[in-house]
């Protein structure tokens, strides 16, 4: 049987998935997915725990992120566009306008 | 006990007693506020009022002159309280304070009245005579001051009154540079004056009745604390020297005495009134007022006498070379007003208020004179005046009244008053005695040399006698100094009658005869010739002529220590510290971190996402419970 925790693992794989992808891809695209695998990861963590609770609240929230992180992933798309437009480059290592 | 004798109820004592101090107060807003335009009316006002104040003095004076149990009469309102100060504002009526007040009163409406003649044709007639009221208001809150704050306030008003009329004709650069130097020579020695106010009132917290600032509550308490032993030992007489830097400024002693000569640029009633009557004797008044603190003071005794004993002799000095008519009073004021401090100093409080009242009235009338001779001839050196006997008769009469009183010659109130002097000399200390002597000299030397010059021998400018109403408070003036020495002030201070001491009177009156001889021989026989006696002399005749090099030893302070050294080291304290180190300094500093802290930002999403991780790893393995 599938219980809390195998779902628990599950996510946190998920989470460590996206937090390795952010840290080691440099294309801004790769970057935006892996974020979007760890809002899943918490989505799933959510749900998990609104099942085994039987409260509706860990749902809720998971459509929040849900709706958050499509509102994120247009301005994170938006902004990857305007990068290509600009800079003619998806590197983040070459995009360090804010360093001194 | 007191009830019974007395004819005045202790009301109408307080009722003339305000009255006397604010009626020229009164005077001096109205003028300012409907008196500016009109002439006739701010001289009325300002004499008016000066009157009503000289009555209302007269008359408490006259009540308490046969019964001297009367006085000391209070009253006062708390015009600042806060807790822990307070700070009266009142009238004391007292020997000393009555006197005093009738003197500044009395000689001070004899000079309003001159001044509507004398000022005529002046374009600020309603501003002299609104400052000349101020003025006498400031002089009264000294004079009959409860506490050393109401004293101290009087005593700044009377130096902004002085400023204000030296300066008068302020368009006349020398005037103008005249009000600041007597403004800012009074204000170095009044930063010492205030310094011992507030030591006084330090010390005042050991005495039973708190900190205060109360002159009769002080001097109840604090000799008796003085003597038990409560007081550390140089306490007061250091608040003793400092209280005496006032009167070295206010009363022009040495080596503050710089300003008074050249305040002679003011009107000459100003400077009867301010320079010669009654500011100037402010300090010798002042001494009379804390005479409890002083007398126990030997050492600051010593430092009063000595400084009193120099001024008298050294300007004396400078009056025998001196040309300006003027200026020759003002010298012979500042050694007179030596003369009064020696007397202080010597420990004699009635000997010296008996010479400030007599000196009050010959050395005003002097003034007077001078002023009607510069009224009548628009010339105030003494070589281009002359014969002025014959073209201004009253005046030269006059002056020669003052003249006589000032040298003590016998019967009139200079000699009487002098002569106490001397023979508390005398008995204290016979160098000084001497000095005295000798200073009595010279006084009758100068004085003769200006009458010779400027009254008599040929007549060398034109001349007319000045109107009535400057001659008649001359008059009133001249008979006031030869009956002076003859009205029991003495006896009214408390000091039983003295007979007269025959051998200091000799000596000072042979030396007086000695010195206008020689003057009679040098100026008017011509027996020697002045300018042979200058040749002869010419070192110290040079010396004197520079006043002593203290002029452009001050010149030379301002100009080369202060404005030079001590500025240049501020400038330099400024820009390297203030602005080089502090101010730029910070910024630097800011800056420096400002590029260390800017390094962690590496620009690259990896680091802060690290850093992000690593932080909230931190966070979950302390802050959340396990």
């Amino acid at each position: 049987m599938i219980t809390l925790t195998h779902y628990l693992v599950a996510s946190a794989l998920l989470f460590t998935i996206g937090l390795a992808g952010i840290m080691t891809r440099r294309n801004i695209i790769m970057i935006l997915l892996s974020i979007e695998i760890m809002f899943n990861a918490a989505n799933l963590a959510f749900v998990a725990y609104a099942r085994a609770w039987g409260d509706l609240g860990g749902q809720i929230c998971a459509f929040f992120i849900i709706t958050v992180a499509a509102a994120e992933v247009t301005v994170g798309l938006a902004i990857a566009i305007l990068l290509a437009r600009q800079l003619k480059t998806l590197h983040a290592d070459e995009v360090r306008l804010m360093k001194w | 006990m007191v009830g019974q004798a007395l004819s005045l109820e202790p009301s109408a004592f307080s009722l003339l007693g305000w009255t006397a101090l604010l009626a020229p107060l009164a005077a001096a807003l109205l003028i300012q506020l409907v008196g500016v335009h009109r002439r006739r009316l701010s001289a009325g006002l300002a004499i008016v009022s000066l009157l009503i104040s000289f009555a209302a003095t007269g008359w408490l004076f006259l009540q308490t002159l046969p019964r001297p149990a009367l006085v000391p009469y209070e009253s006062s309102i708390d015009w600042i309280a806060v807790p822990g100060l307070t700070i009266p504002f009142g009238i004391l009526l007292d020997q000393l304070s009555l006197l005093m007040a009738l003197v500044v009163t009395g000689v001070g409406s004899a000079i309003f009245i001159y001044s509507v003649g004398y000022m005529a044709e002046d374009h600020a007639y309603s501003r002299f005579f609104g400052l000349l009221s101020l003025f006498a208001f400031s002089m009264l809150t000294i004079v009959l001051a409860t506490n050393w704050i109401q004293l101290f306030i009087g005593w700044e008003l009377v130096g902004f009154c002085s400023y204000a009329l030296i300066g008068h004709w302020y368009a006349k650069p020398s005037a103008a540079e005249a009000g600041k130097k007597a403004f800012l020579v009074n204000r170095v020695a009044d930063f010492g004056f205030f310094l011992g106010i507030l030591a006084l009132w330090a010390t005042s917290s050991l005495t039973p009745a708190g900190r205060t600032f109360h002159f009769l509550t002080l001097e109840q308490h604090l000799p008796l604390l003085a003597h038990s032993g409560a007081i550390p030992i140089a306490t007061l007489p250091l608040i003793g020297l400092l209280l005496f830097c006032g009167p070295v400024g206010k009363s022009a002693q040495f080596p503050l005495h710089v300003w008074l000569p050249d305040a002679m640029e003011g009107p000459t009633p100003v400077s009867a009134l301010i320079h010669a009557a009654t500011m100037v004797a402010a300090g010798v008044y002042l001494l009379c007022r804390a005479f409890w603190l002083f007398e126990d003071l030997p050492s600051v005794l010593a430092t009063i006498m000595w400084v009193g004993g120099a001024t008298a002799f050294l300007a004396a000095c400078l009056a025998l070379v001196e040309n300006d008519l003027k200026r020759i009073l003002a010298y012979s004021t500042l050694s007179q007003l030596g003369y009064m401090v020696m007397a202080l100093g010597l420990g004699g409080l009635v000997a010296g208020m008996y010479h400030l009242t007599t000196h009050a009235l010959f050395k005003a009338l002097l003034f007077l004179a001078a002023g009607s001779v510069i009224h009548g001839t628009h010339e105030q050196e003494i070589w281009k005046l002359g014969g002025l006997t014959r073209s201004m008769r009253w005046t030269s009469a006059a002056f020669f009244v003052g003249g006589l009183a000032l040298c003590g010659f016998p019967g009139l109130s200079g000699f009487f008053s002098k002569d106490e002097i001397l023979v508390l000399a005398h008995a204290r200390n016979p160098a000084l005695y001497w000095l005295g002597t000798l200073t009595a000299g010279l006084t009758a030397f100068y004085i003769a040399r200006a009458w010779f010059a400027a009254f008599t021998g040929p007549s060398r400018t034109r001349a007319h006698e000045s109107p009535p109403v400057m001659l008649a408070p001359l008059g009133l003036l001249a008979l006031l100094s030869i009956a002076g020495g003859y009205v029991f002030i003495p006896q009214y201070l408390g000091q039983p009658h003295g007979a007269l001491h025959w051998p200091v009177a000799a000596v000072s009156m042979g030396v007086v005869a000695l010195g206008l001889t020689l003057a009679w021989l040098i100026y008017q026989r011509n027996m020697v010739s002045a300018t042979q006696v200058v040749e002869a002399l010419a070192l110290p005749y040079s010396f004197l002529k520079r006043r002593y090099y203290l002029d452009d030893l001050y010149a030379w302070y301002v100009a080369v220590i202060q404005q030079k050294l001590i500025a240049g080291l501020c400038a330099l304290f400024e820009r390297y510290l203030i602005i080089g180190t502090m101010v730029n300094g910070t910024a630097a500093l800011t800056r420096a971190l400002g590029g260390l802290i800017r390094l962690c930002q590496t620009g690259r999403i990896q680091t802060y996402v690290l850093a992000f991780l690593l932080g909230v790893a931190w966070l979950l393995s302390t802050v959340m419970p396990r």
